[in-house]
C-alpha cells in the first residue's frame, strides 16, 4: 500500500450550524466543520465540552436541535448509514452475563454480512482474554477490550469512540491504539477518538477537531493547524501585548517575571528579537484551551461542502 | 521479512515522519538496508508503533522524492540505493580508530557529555554550520 489512506474528496462528517440541547443547556452551538473521509481526528476539549453529544448525534441517538449532520454522506442513524458507522459509547455497555465469545456472536448475528470475527478475535487475544470468561467478572480496561474488539468486528467505515483508552494499562493502551492503526492503514476507516488524554493522540491523529463550551475551536488537519501557529519567547517588561504582535492574531500571551511567553497566529514575519518555534500538538491545545475568547481558526480542508439548500435539518 | 525497525520517540519535537526518514537514511548509511531490500508496510510499521500510517506514508514518499527508494504498486517499497560508504560500515578502519579514540577520551576521564561536546565541536569545524532538518521553524512564515 503506497497511496495516503485519506480521501481528500469524501467526507465522513460533516456539520453545519449544528445545535443540540439538554432541557436548557446548549450542549452545542452552531457547530459548523468537515472531517473527510479516512482520518484518524482527534476531538478534544475540556469536560462538558460537548463531545459526547457530538458522537451521539453522529452515531444517530441524538436528534439535533437545530442545524445538520451528515454522516458518510447521508443522515445519522438512517439503515443506510447505520451498518457503516461503529460507535462506543464512554460507558461501553455490553451485557455482563455474557461471556466474550457469546458477545463477540451477537455481534455477527446483529451485523449480518459485515461481521469479520477473526479481526474481532485478534483484539481479544491482544488483550489476553479468554474467549470463556464472563464480561461481568473482567476488569473495566479488559471490558474496553471486549468493546473495542465488538466495535472493530462491525468493519466500520467510520469509528467513533467516546474516551476509548482511558482505563487501559499502558501495554493495552499501545497494543490496542496499534491495532487500530492498523485497521486505519488497511481499510482507510475514518477514526474519530474524543479524548483529554493529550499524548495519545500526538502521532496517532492526523486531523483535528477542538471543541469547547460547544463550540468549534479548531478544525483541520494537524499539521496545517501547527504550522498556522507559532510559540514566542522573550524579554518584554512593558505592560500589554507587545506593539510588534499588533499585525498577527494573538491566542494567549502570558508574562513571568521579564519573560513573554505567546501563541500567535502569524499574518506575516514576526518582528522583533523573539525565540519563535512551532508548538507541539499539546501547546497549541493548551493555549486554545486556557484562552476560550481567541478566534476559531477552521482550515479549509475543514469546511463544509455540502450546497447551502441542504443547510436546513 | 521487515530488515528495519522503527524507534519513534514523541518526545523528541523532531516530526514523527523525519524520524522515520532519519532512520531509514541511517540504515542505509551502516548498510543494514541495501538495494533491493523491502520496507515494511505501513500496516506492519503501526501494528508495531501505534503511530498514524499517513506518517509512515509520508515518510515514504519523503525516501522515494530523494530517490533512496522506490514504490511498486501491489508489491511495496523497495531501496533503491545504498548510502553505505565503504569507510563508514561498521568494521571498516576508520570506525575502529574513532572507538580507539573514544577509549582514550574516557580513560583521560571525559565523561559523555564531553565527548559529545568535542565531538560537535571537531565536526562543526570540519563541515561547517549544520543544522539538521526537523520540526522547529526558525523564522515568521510557514
Amino acid at each position: 500500500m503506497t497511496e495516503l489512506t485519506f480521501l481528500p474528496d469524501r467526507t465522513a462528517l460533516e456539520a453545519v450550524g449544528l445545535r443540540a440541547r439538554y432541557r436548557r443547556r446548549e450542549a452545542l452551538r452552531e457547530c459548523t466543520f468537515r472531517v473527510p473521509a479516512g482520518r484518524v481526528c482527534a476531538l478534544v476539549g475540556p469536560n462538558g465540552a460537548g463531545k459526547s453529544t457530538l458522537l451521539a448525534v453522529a452515531a444517530g441517538l441524538r436528534r439535533p436541535s437545530g442545524g445538520r449532520l451528515r454522516v458518510l454522506g447521508g443522515t445519522p442513524g438512517d439503515p443506510a448509514v447505520r451498518p457503516r458507522v461503529a460507535y462506543l459509547a464512554q460507558d461501553k455497555p455490553l451485557y455482563p452475563h455474557f461471556t466474550v465469545a457469546e458477545t463477540l456472536s451477537m455481534g455477527r448475528a446483529l451485523n449480518p454480512g459485515r461481521w469479520d470475527q477473526a479481526v474481532a478475535e485478534r483484539l481479544v487475544r491482544e488483550g489476553n482474554l479468554s474467549l470463556n470468561a464472563r464480561v461481568g467478572s473482567l476488569s473495566g480496561g479488559q471490558r474496553t477490550c471486549v468493546a473495542l474488539a465488538f466495535a472493530f468486528g462491525k468493519r466500520p467505515e467510520l469509528l467513533l469512540l467516546d474516551e476509548p483508552m482511558s482505563d487501559l494499562d499502558p501495554l493495552m493502551r499501545h497494543g490496542m491504539m496499534a491495532a487500530l492503526m492498523a485497521e486505519a492503514a488497511e481499510n482507510a476507516t475514518t477514526v474519530v477518538i474524543a479524548s483529554h488524554i493529550l499524548s495519545e493522540l500526538e502521532g496517532t491523529c492526523d486531523y483535528l477537531l477542538l471543541i469547547a463550551d460547544g463550540r468549534v475551536r479548531l478544525a483541520g488537519e494537524v499539521e496545517d493547524l501547527i504550522s498556522a501557529h507559532r510559540l514566542v519567547m522573550g524579554r518584554y517588561e512593558d505592560v500589554g501585548t507587545p506593539r510588534e504582535f499588533a499585525a498577527h492574531t494573538i491566542v494567549e500571551a502570558r508574562t513571568t517575571g521579564r519573560q513573554l511567553t505567546a501563541l500567535i497566529r502569524p499574518e506575516g514575519p514576526i518582528s522583533g528579537t523573539w525565540e519563535i518555534t512551532e508548538p507541539s500538538l499539546e501547546e497549541l491545545l493548551l493555549g486554545h484551551l486556557r484562552a476560550p475568547g481567541a478566534p476559531a481558526l477552521i482550515a479549509p480542508s475543514a469546511e463544509p461542502r455540502m450546497p447551502a439548500s441542504r443547510w436546513a435539518a | 521479512m521487515c530488515v528495519v525497525e522503527f524507534r519513534i520517540d514523541r518526545r523528541s519535537g523532531v516530526a514523527t515522519y523525519l524520524q522515520i526518514v532519519h532512520q531509514v537514511e541511517q540504515a542505509l548509511r551502516l548498510g543494514l538496508l541495501a538495494p533491493g531490500d523491502k520496507l515494511p508496510t505501513a500496516k506492519e510499521v503501526v501494528a508495531a508503533t501505534a503511530i498514524n500510517p499517513n506518517t509512515v506514508l509520508k515518510a515514504y514518499r519523503e525516501l522515494d522524492r530523494a530517490g533512496l527508494v522506490e514504490a511498486r504498486p501491489g508489491l511495496g517499497t523497495f531501496v533503491r540505493k545504498s548510502l553505505a560508504r565503504a569507510g563508514a560500515a561498521a568494521d571498516s578502519p576508520l570506525r575502529a580508530e574513532l572507538a580507539d579514540w573514544m577509549a582514550r577520551a574516557r580513560a583521560a576521564g571525559l565523561d559523555r557529555e564531553d565527548v559529545a561536546a568535542l565531538v560537535a565541536s571537531v565536526l562543526r569545524e570540519g563541515f561547517g554550520d549544520h543544522v539538521p532538518a526537523g520540526h522547529h521553524a526558525s523564522e515568521g512564515t510557514a
